[in-house]
């Protein structure tokens, strides 16, 4: 039970980040729907954004922290996902009234 | 064995639920279970970014992603299943490839992470941004409110960084001011396009559905 009485440490965030970023990874490969892939990248912004966190919070880092940046940086990649969501939801419309299908494995019909 | 530390607690639980959550919506092949899985995935990390003291950001995740993203993405799989049950599997192969590329990934970065370990307990950096509050703080979640320091960094001015040695970033000079306006302006044209773009119009006659029978309510 000695791990539950000691502090967290930076580590500890690092390797969850780590399996959301992995999960993420594998969910934007294996997944054949766009809605999937966007998922998979939901998953990597998050990983990426618990990084900031762990990185900017004194609580975890001690006195060698990010600071406040860690936070304003997590703020604005949280505002650049929910914008990027948007778009890529649009563009998922789109294509499913052009093509009946979110599947990715037709989108090479879509060059040129 | 001293008293038990309920932060260290609530981690784990956090952190099974974020991880555990993270690796359904990858094995889950039902795309509305997948965003429910995400869902529970995200609120999870929001209770982490809780228990690292910043909790304006832990509600900003919890309003934003799971609030409106993921009512985004849920009315984006409702408007796109054709069916009611959207399974997308793949085969064996691309599974084995998939997995030993992520094994691959996770093996660096896991590396990478006790690595920074070693260093930051070893010998701390001078401090680059801290305050006082936040240097004597220690191992505690910090006591003080991050809104107030998250708004005036974002309207340029740093107080967070009274104390820094810097003449010129002492000034306020290493505020938000230009990227808050740029992201700003940057989420109007987003979302003005993708008005635009998901726009109802009338529903052209896909490729493949042409020389069989036309399902009904297509008309062109």
């Amino acid at each position: 039970m000695s791990i539950f009485c000691e502090p967290v440490g930076l580590s500890h965030y690092l390797v969850v980040s780590a399996i959301l970023f992995v999960c993420g990874v594998l969910c934007m490969t294996t997944k054949r729907n766009v809605l999937g892939v966007l998922m998979g990248i939901e998953l990597v912004l998050n990983g990426a954004n618990l990084n900031f966190m762990a990185f900017g919070s004194p609580a975890i880092c001690g006195t060698s922290t990010l600071g406040l940046d860690g936070q304003l940086i997590a703020l604005f990649v949280i505002v650049l996902a929910a914008a990027e969501a948007a778009v890529a939801l649009a563009i998922a419309l789109n294509y499913y009234h052009t093509h009946a299908t979110v599947d990715v494995d037709r989108g090479n019909e879509l060059k040129g | 064995m001293g008293p038990i530390n309920w932060q260290t607690c609530f981690f784990f639980l956090m952190a099974a639920i974020a991880c555990g959550a993270a690796i359904a919506v990858v094995i889950s092949s039902n795309i509305v279970r997948m965003a429910c899985w995400l869902v529970l995935s995200l609120a999870a990390v929001a209770g982490l970014f809780f228990l690292t003291g910043a909790e304006f950001l832990g509600a900003v995740q919890l309003m934003v992603y799971v609030g409106g993203t993921m009512v985004l993405l849920i009315f984006g799989v409702m408007l796109t299943a054709r069916g009611p049950f959207v399974s997308m599997k793949i085969g064996a192969a691309q599974w084995v490839v998939a997995v030993i590329a992520a094994g691959a990934l996770l093996t660096v970065l896991l590396q990478a992470a006790f690595g920074t370990f070693g260093q930051t307990q070893g010998k701390p950096i001078a401090a680059a941004g801290s305050s006082r509050e936040l240097a004597a703080s220690g191992n505690d979640v910090a006591d003080a409110a991050s809104y107030s320091p998250l708004g005036l960094g974002l309207i340029g001015v740093r107080i967070d960084r009274l104390a820094e040695r810097d003449h010129v970033l002492r000034g306020g000079m290493s505020g938000y001011l230009l990227p808050f306006e740029i992201i700003s302006v940057h989420l109007v044209v987003v979302l003005v396009g993708a008005a635009y773009l998901a726009r109802a119009r009338r529903r052209m006659v896909p490729r493949h559905w042409r020389g069989g029978e036309q399902p009904s309510g297509v008309e062109d």
